[in-house]
Parts: C-alpha cells; sequence; structure tokens
C-alpha cells in the first residue's frame, strides 16, 4: 500500500502537522521511535508559549512563534488542553542593560507582539512581589502563556488519529530512498511507500534530512535541566519570569506551570549524546542559583524532581520549515525554543504545502474538536457526582497527590493513540506527577495497564522495551 | 575464650553487649552490656545457637499477582534461613486461607509449623 | 448523613483510636479508609516485630492489625471502605463537614462533631533529594518495593542497592535477600542509620550487607533501566567528597530516606502544623489547633514501632469521645507550651493544659543525634525536675518522658516545660 505521507516524528511539531494534514483527503502514518507521542524534547521543556519578543525580527522562529502563539488559545478551546496567558516579564537587573530592554520591546513590537511595556522595578514587584529587589525594570508582554506541553501534544495527535492518520511507534526510521515519484521509508519494522515525507524528528532530523538531501545539516542537542516544585510553592509568581541576558549568562525562567506547580529552568549545555536526558549536579546547583537572582526565595526544599530535555539546535541558529531541496521532502527541523509555542503555525503551514504537492482536497467531515479526559481533580462536586453516576471507576482514587481516578486512567488507555506505558499515563492523566511521584500509585496503575492491555504485569514498561518494572522471581 | 560484640535485639533499646565464650560451652558465656535479663539470654542464645522467625510469601494457586504472607511459627536455627527461604519459592496454598491456617507442618525439618499471616480473600 | 466521630483513615492509628472512642462510650463512629481493605500498610508489613508492647507476643503487621480489626468488627463500628476524603471544613454551627467520594455513594458529605485524623505517611521520593542522574525504571521508594513483592508476588530488580537506612530500608535488603536479589550495599547520608537496632543486626548483618555510613547516591546511570549509581562519601555538611565515587552496577534502587506525614487534609482544614514534624501541633489530649479535630499516628509524628501508634491512637479516641460527650476536663487555664531544649527535635505534644491530664503528661520526642550515655532532662522553668541517664540516645528512636501533673500544677505562670539532652 503506498500512503500520501509519511511524518516522521510524534512530538508536538509532527503531532501538528499530522493533525492539521489530517484536514485534508491524505492518507497519513507518523513513525515515531519512542513508544509514545510526545517521548523526546516535547515533554521536557518550559511549556512556555512565547509572546515572540525575543526573535530575531524576519527569522523562521519570530514568523512562527508569533503566529503559534496567536492561534494557542483558540486550539486549546478546540482541543480542550490546558492553557492559560499568564503574561511574560523579562527582568533586567543593571541600569546598563536598560538599553537591552528597549531593544527587546522594539523587536517585539516589529514582530508584532499586542501590548508589550517597560515596566519600573517597584511596578513590576506590585505586581509580583516575590521579585528580588534587584531588579531595576521588566519588560512586561501581556500575550505570553503557559501550556501544558503533554496536553498539547496528546490532543493534536488524538485529534488527528480520530481524523484518519495512523500512528506507528517502536519504529525508528532506518533509511529513506527516493523512489521516482515517491519515497520507501523504511524502520526496523518494515518498509513505508509514499508520496511524501515531512522530516519533524526533532534532535534527529539532521540526520533523516541527511538521508535524502545533498546539502547536509547539523544539529547540536543542547541540554536543559529543570527543577520542577510543589504545588504550595506554585503561587510563588503568577507570570513567566525571564531575565536580561547579562554578564552572568543567558539566565533561567522562573515560571508557574499550568497545572500549578513552579517550574525553573532551563540550563544549556550542549551534548554529543542526543539521548543524554540525565540531570546533573552542576547543571542543577547552577539553575536555582541563577534562578535566586529573579526571586527573593527559591523554595529549595519543596523540589519535587528534576529532569532534562534535549533541544535541537541547527547550526543556522533558524527553524528549518518547508520542502527541502528534493521534492516531495519537507522539514520541520532546528525547533528548539519557541518550537512548542511555533508547533501550531508550523504544522498548518506544512500541511498546506503538502496538501498542495499532492493535489488534496479538504475532507467535508473533518473533526475539528477534540474532549479531553474528564479531569475528576478539578470536576465541581456535582459534575464528580455526575462522572461516578455515569462510570463508578471515576470514584477510585489512584493517584491521591493529584487525584487522579481509575476512571481517568482507563480512559487515557482506550483512547485513540492511548497509553501503553506508565509514563503515557502519567503524561494524559497526571498520575504519578505530584509530590508522591508515582510511589503511591504506581503499583496500581501498572494493574490496570497490564488489565486493559490484556498483557502480564511484567510486560508494562515505564517508557518502552528495555524499561520494564518488574519480574518473576528468578529463585535463589 | 573468643569474644563478640553483638547489639542486643529484645527491644529498642539496642543494648551493646559484649559476649566472651567458649565455643560449644553454653556455660561459660560471660555478658556485658546488658540493661535487663533478656540481653543476656539473647546473648547466650546468639553465640550457642542463634534462631530466626523466617516471614516471607508464597503462591497462591488460584489468583494471579497475588502472594500468600507465611511465617514460621515458632523461632527457628539461623542455619536453616536460607532453606526455608528457597522451600517457599516452591510451594503454594489455595485461596481461600486464613491467619494460623498452617500450610506445612515442620518445615524443613525445623520443628516449627510454617502458617499463615494474613487473609487470603 | 451525621456521625460523632469520623476516623480519616483505616491504618493502625484509626482503628485503634475508633476503638477506644467506642469503648469510652461513644457508639456513632466511621471510620474512612480509601483502601478496599482495613489494616493500611500493615498489609504489606509482612514481617515479624509488631505487637510486643501491645499484645506481648511478636506478631507479623497483618496479623497485628487483624486483631484490631476483630475489635472494629466486634464493635460494629462502621466503616465505609474505598471511601476517599477530598475535603476536610469547619462545619457552620461548629463540627467538621468531612467531603468523600465513593463509587457507592458518589460524592457525599459527613457531618462530623470530632474528628480523627489518622492518615499516616508517605515516603519521600527521590524527586524532593533532588539526586541527579538518569530517570530509569528500576527507581522504587522501599515501601513502593515491598508491595510489589509483599502483596503481588513481583520482583522489582535483582541487583539491588539501597540509599537510606530507615527500617523499610532495612527491612527490605532482608526482605529481596530472601526472595534471591543480591542486595549490594546500603547507603545512608548520616554517620548513623535511623533504623532500629534489631533491623541492622536482623536485615544487614545476618546476610552481610554492607551499611555505608555518610554515603550517598550522586549519580543514577541507565536510561531505560537502571544499570548503576555511583554512591559517595560525604563530608560533615553532607557535600559529596570529589574522589570517593563508587560505581556500583544494579538495575535497582531502592529509596528509605524518611517519612513524611501527610497532611494535605489537615492543611485543608487550617490546622496548625509544625515545621519539624510536618503534622499537627497539638496538646496533652492530641488535640489540634482546631478544637474537637485530633491527631495521632503517623500523620501526627512518625513512628518507629506501630505498639507506639496504637498507644497514642488509643488515646486520642478516648479524648476524641470525651469532647463529643462534654467530659473534656475543664483545663481552659492558660495552656503551657513544651519547648525543645539541647538535642532535641520535637516533642509532641506542642502545649499542655494540666487541668486536662489525669494524673500524667506523656511526652514523646525524637533527638538530632546520636548522644552516647546521656542524661533526658526535664525543665519545669528553670528547675530541673528530672534527669535520666540513658545508654544511647539516636534519632531512630523515639524517647518518652512521663511528668507529673501535680509538678505541673505547681509550675508558676509563664514559665515553660523544656526537655534537653545533656551529656557530660
Amino acid at each position: 500500500m503506498k500512503r500520501d505521507v509519511v511524518i516522521i516524528g510524534a512530538g508536538v511539531v509532527g503531532s501538528s502537522i499530522a493533525r492539521e494534514l489530517s484536514r485534508y483527503n491524505v492518507d497519513i502514518c507518523v513513525l515515531e521511535k519512542a513508544s509514545d507521542v510526545c517521548e523526546g524534547t516535547s515533554k521536557a521543556n518550559s511549556g512556555i508559549v512565547h509572546a515572540g519578543f525575543d526573535a530575531e525580527p524576519g527569522t523562521l522562529k519570530a514568523r512562527y512563534n508569533v503566529a503559534g502563539s496567536r492561534k494557542m488559545e483558540a486550539l486549546s478551546r478546540e482541543l480542550d488542553f490546558s492553557y492559560k496567558r499568564n503574561g511574560s516579564l523579562v527582568l533586567c537587573f543593571s541600569k546598563n542593560d536598560y538599553p537591552k530592554l528597549e531593544e527587546l520591546k522594539k523587536r517585539g513590537e516589529s514582530n508584532g507582539v499586542e501590548g508589550v511595556t517597560i515596566l519600573t522595578g517597584d511596578e513590576v514587584r506590585k505586581m509580583e512581589p516575590a521579585i528580588s529587589d534587584e531588579v531595576v525594570a521588566a519588560l512586561y508582554a501581556p500575550t505570553g502563556a503557559i501550556v501544558c506541553p503533554f496536553g498539547l501534544t496528546i490532543a493534536m495527535a488524538e485529534n488527528a488519529a480520530v481524523n484518519g492518520a495512523e500512528f506507528r511507534f517502536n519504529e525508528p526510521v532506518t533509511g529513506i530512498k527516493a523512489d521516482g515519484d515517491g519515497f520507501v521509508v523504511t524502520t526496523d519494522k518494515g518498509a513505508y511507500e509514499c508520496k511524501a515525507v515531512i522530516n519533524a524528528a526533532g534532535v534527529y532530523a539532521d540526520a533523516v534530512h541527511n538521508m535524502v538531501c545533498a546539502d547536509k545539516i547539523h544539529i547540536t542537542a543542547r541540554k536543559g535541566e529543570y527543577c520542577l516544585y510543589d504545588k504550595k510553592v506554585g503561587g510563588t509568581v503568577s507570570s513567566t519570569i525571564f531575565q536580561l541576558p547579562g554578564a552572568y549568562g543567558k539566565g533561567v525562567l522562573v515560571t508557574p506551570t499550568v497545572h500549578g506547580n513552579l517550574l525553573l529552568g532551563p540550563t544549556a549545555t550542549d551534548t554529543l549524546d542526543k539521548e543524554e536526558v540525565n540531570t546533573t549536579k552542576t547543571g542543577l546547583d547552577t539553575l536555582q542559583a541563577t534562578a535566586a537572582k529573579s526571586i527573593k526565595a527559591v523554595p529549595y526544599r519543596s523540589v519535587i524532581t528534576s529532569f532534562a530535555g534535549l533541544r535541537a539546535h541547527e547550526d543556522g541558529g533558524d527553524f528549518i520549515v518547508g520542502e527541502s531541496s528534493v521534492k516531495g521532502f519537507y522539514d520541520a527541523a532546528g525547533i528548539e525554543s519557541p518550537g512548542l509555542s511555533a508547533a501550531p503555525a508550523i504544522g498548518e503551514f506544512l500541511a498546506g504545502e503538502v496538501a498542495g504537492y499532492l493535489g488534496a482536497t479538504e475532507k467535508s467531515d473533518f473533526k475539528a474538536t477534540r474532549k479531553g479526559i474528564p479531569n475528576v481533580a478539578l470536576a465541581s462536586k456535582e459534575e464528580r457526582d455526575r462522572l461516578i453516576k455515569e462510570n463508578p471507576l471515576y470514584a477510585n482514587v489512584i493517584c491521591r497527590c493529584e487525584l487522579v481516578t481509575e476512571g481517568e486512567i482507563v480512559d487515557a488507555i482506550k483512547r485513540p493513540v492511548g497509553a501503553t506505558t506508565l509514563d503515557g499515563v502519567k503524561r494524559r492523566t497526571r498520575a504519578g506527577m505530584g509530590r508522591c511521584q508515582a510511589g503511591f500509585c504506581s503499583p496500581k496503575t501498572l494493574e490496570i495497564l497490564a488489565r486493559e492491555l490484556g498483557t502480564d504485569i511484567t510486560k508494562i514498561t515505564k517508557h518502552g522495551e528495555g524499561s520494564e518494572f518488574l519480574s518473576e522471581h528468578k529463585g535463589l | 575464650m573468643e569474644t563478640k560484640n553483638l547489639t542486643c535485639i529484645g527491644c529498642p533499646m539496642g543494648c551493646a553487649l559484649t559476649v566472651t565464650y567458649e565455643p560449644g560451652n553454653r556455660d561459660s558465656v560471660k555478658v556485658t552490656g546488658n540493661t535487663c535479663k533478656k540481653g543476656e539470654l539473647y546473648a547466650i542464645d546468639e553465640v550457642t545457637n542463634p534462631t530466626r522467625i523466617v516471614t516471607g510469601t508464597i503462591r497462591v494457586s488460584n489468583r494471579k499477582n497475588l502472594v500468600a504472607a507465611v511465617k514460621t511459627k515458632d523461632v527457628i536455627p539461623k542455619s536453616k534461613i536460607f532453606d526455608v527461604a528457597h522451600e517457599l519459592m516452591k510451594i503454594s496454598v489455595e485461596a481461600p486461607a486464613k491467619i494460623g491456617d498452617v500450610v506445612v507442618a515442620d518445615i524443613c525439618g525445623t520443628g516449627s509449623d510454617l502458617i499463615i499471616t494474613r487473609n487470603v480473600e | 448523613m451525621n456521625t460523632k466521630i469520623a476516623i480519616i483513615g483505616g491504618g493502625p492509628a484509626g482503628l485503634a483510636a475508633a476503638v477506644s472512642a467506642f469503648d469510652a462510650g461513644v457508639k456513632d463512629v466511621v471510620i474512612l479508609e480509601r483502601d478496599d481493605k482495613l489494616g493500611g500498610i500493615l498489609n504489606q508489613c509482612i514481617h515479624n516485630g509488631f505487637g510486643l508492647h501491645t499484645f506481648k507476643e511478636e506478631l507479623t503487621g497483618p496479623e497485628y492489625a487483624e486483631r484490631f480489626i476483630e475489635k472494629v468488627r466486634e464493635r460494629n463500628i462502621e466503616c465505609l471502605l474505598k471511601t476517599i476524603v477530598v475535603d476536610l471544613s469547619e462545619a457552620q454551627g461548629g463540627g467538621v463537614t468531612v467531603t468523600a467520594m465513593s463509587a457507592e455513594k458518589g460524592m457525599f458529605e459527613i457531618q462530623a462533631e470530632a474528628v480523627v485524623l489518622a492518615m499516616g505517611c508517605r515516603e519521600r521520593p527521590r524527586g524532593a533529594l533532588n539526586t541527579p542522574g538518569y530517570r530509569p525504571a528500576g527507581i522504587y521508594s522501599a515501601g513502593t518495593a515491598q508491595r510489589y513483592v509483599n502483596i503481588e508476588g513481583k520482583m522489582p530488580g535483582h541487583e539491588v542497592v539501597i540509599l537510606g537506612s530507615g527500617d523499610i530500608g532495612l527491612i527490605m535488603a532482608r526482605r529481596m535477600t530472601l526472595e534471591g536479589a543480591h542486595v549490594k550495599a546500603v547507603a545512608e547520608l548520616m554517620p548513623y542509620s535511623g533504623g532500629l537496632k534489631r533491623n541492622i543486626v536482623q536485615c544487614l548483618d545476618d546476610f552481610g550487607i554492607p551499611l555505608k555510613l555518610s554515603t550517598t547516591v550522586t549519580d543514577i546511570k541507565g536510561k531505560d533501566r537502571v544499570e548503576s549509581v555511583v554512591l559517595s562519601k560525604v563530608d560533615e555538611k553532607n557535600n559529596p567528597i570529589p574522589g570517593t565515587e563508587e560505581e556500583i552496577p544494579c538495575d535497582t534502587l531502592l529509596l528509605s530516606c524518611g517519612l513524611l506525614p501527610e497532611n494535605e487534609l489537615s492543611s485543608m482544614l487550617g490546622v496548625d502544623l509544625s515545621p519539624v514534624t510536618g503534622g499537627a501541633r497539638v496538646d496533652e489530649s492530641l488535640e489540634t489547633s482546631i478544637s474537637g479535630v485530633f491527631a495521632c499516628g503517623n500523620v501526627l509524628h512518625v513512628h518507629d514501632l506501630v505498639d507506639y501508634v496504637s498507644g497514642e491512637a488509643t488515646e486520642a479516641g478516648k479524648h476524641a469521645a470525651e469532647y463529643v460527650l462534654g467530659k473534656t476536663p475543664a483545663g481552659e487555664e492558660a495552656a503551657i507550651a513544651l519547648e525543645t531544649g539541647n538535642g532535641v527535635r520535637y516533642t509532641v505534644p506542642s502545649f499542655v493544659r494540666p487541668g486536662r491530664l489525669e494524673n500524667f503528661l506523656t511526652v514523646r520526642f525524637r533527638v538530632g543525634n546520636v548522644y552516647k550515655n546521656p542524661e533526658i532532662c526535664v525543665y519545669l522553668g528553670d528547675k530541673c525536675l528530672q534527669r535520666r541517664k540513658k545508654q544511647i540516645c539516636a534519632p531512630g528512636e523515639m524517647e518518652q518522658v512521663m511528668i507529673k501533673k501535680s509538678d505541673i500544677e505547681a509550675m508558676a505562670p509563664g514559665e515553660t516545660i523544656r526537655i534537653a539532652i545533656e551529656t557530660e
């Protein structure tokens, strides 16, 4: 069977492209090397929808960031994922740096970012009392927002699947051959003939691109470490707090997450190993020390987890989006920050391009909306009561920290592009994301996964083959 | 004479005991550091005939992902701990079973029965 | 629904509190338990050593729990299982509104005249330790591993390193060994173990498992499953000492790094919490800052023996009953504060109303370090009332002193009670 399009990568960009392309009468197959959507860069980032003042005017980063940011709120309603417009502040710590703040404001204006203003130190502290006394001024961008990166990616993937896109997991692409007017994409499990290929392979987008194109690209994995803090300190700040790059380096951000935690990060260190997602003592110490410049008190004792992600930095410094030198082969490469913000716009653009190339028509029965898993924790008493009457599993609390019920976990497994791993359940329901970090719920979640997937509990993994939790006794 | 330093386990006090003894001669054992009679008895036993209660789990033949909890009803020689642990891997019980049910009498020739310690429904 | 006393949690504390409240004359008691059975964490504690104080015999956890479950059954005390309490709030006109949910009843409220908080505690996870490294499968808190092994009969791993020498970690070292795993080391950040002596003897020494003191995990390797951990020695400020790294190949890291009282519901209710214990600040009757709300067991402060939990809960249940029956002895005079002197981390209670005491005030406390040949001293005001010699005091073992009611009543206004550790 010859497909129309193979999308390589089921991160936020691949999922966005799949969702937008599923508006058209096109056969879509998404190939993902990991066991789930949102397993690479998309799962470990700041969760920020950047207003768009940071990118150099005229770059693709600027273009897609502003466009994506403008789309995000409507998309969050259409696809039911968590989004909050909380505004962004860029802190300036020295009068000498003031011109840089003005420059940033100008840049924002020329990128078309609405409402950018400069506040005095006192105005900032009035708005955010936790901000350090050393802050002399700040840029305020009211359109800055926060989003659940998992929720966004999963929502788009689910919606794509409902509209006919096929997702194939655990299939790393091993080769691509241009074949007449199409391509043959091979994985370790099979070969996929298609008319067009879209490369959304994150930190591996260079390898995928270079399989086909003579003009090579090169991506460096840039590690960013983060610390996540307990919800009880989630209200430390309400806006996303950036630091104006200064003598001390690029700075780190302090932000509430859309679920009410506090997040600090990221660091930036280049690494040769594109799977090197470990945290380091130096990294964690540095990031907390750097964040300490922004706020009066870092709540060190309330940290609940730390993690690291890898950004795909292309040598040219900008996104690579569009048709490559090979007809029918499209890139969404070098998608580092503000990639999450840009993803909806990149998806829309590339889907349009590819549909045009294929001469595809729009579907008459495209389902543009998607309803997420019921959220018992956030539901009102009446809604909870109704949910429980409808399905008693919504009363069985599995994750006590985040109040996630068995009903939600079963939903997460049974949905299109459903969860098959513990991490998959966690990203879809928040089970295990609270302060006990899955100590209490993981035995129960494993049991539910095994039951719903009709497999043995020893086969259930954290994030795919090789990450099994349990085994039978080996004997003495 | 030999000397051994032991930590008394008779109670949470955890007295530091010093025991001098002639191996094989129970009457030769001298204990210091204990604050009660229990400490002395523990030390004498520990250098002449150390014993333990073994607890563990066994399979439940008619249940999945559920094991039954068991223990030796009485203390057994310390040297037999692994014999019992080995045996536990081989045996199973059928649900239902209740606390106190004897699963194996005189397990591994220890003179102690193996009994259920958690109700299996 | 209405009740006289709602007991939040059906573990050892909740069970003992319910029985005691009932026996003190309040028959209208309800236990709310989120699991499908009573007994709480005791169900997975299948090792022996429980009940020496309470029953004068050595029981396993489930056996110990069963004794109390029997008592609850004999008294026909109502137990709502598979019921999670989602909110506690002070009701208008007194008492507490307990909001709960269950499959059977949906969302529902209970109006209780008094509440006993008995929610227990949870384990400190890896994230809270901020241990750097990868985040593969194979890292478990010791209690989670205990559940896998002792309830489900599955092995969480085969080559094991344990961080933290808390009792659950020590118990799991033996348990994993008897199930055929190779426990390579127990690393402890502090220069002493936080576990009970007999657990060090019977769980580590018996099996030749090394206990590495002043040592911590400084890196976790392995992308999918744990492949090794790096242990480092730490200095007196608990900072890793460069050059002392030792990489130990293993597939499993168990964490036994402390227990944290689970007081989310108490916070919702507005109960005053101690920053040291993470549990409520209570008076001699185990009553919290909110009248009619009592706390006991590990939700109040982490205990090392379940017997002490039962004892404390029995007190809490009795006082809750007295409260409901209007029998609380006067004692409305100004409360006397208990202060922590040298070496004492906290005391339970935090304050006392002498008029409410029967004959004695029992003060439970923990020390912050290991003290050899210390004296436990009780000061009433400036006067040293008691001086008790001990061979050793260690953070892992809870201490207790008793003070006569008459001595407290003789105190001058404004004086405080101070417990201190003194060494020569």
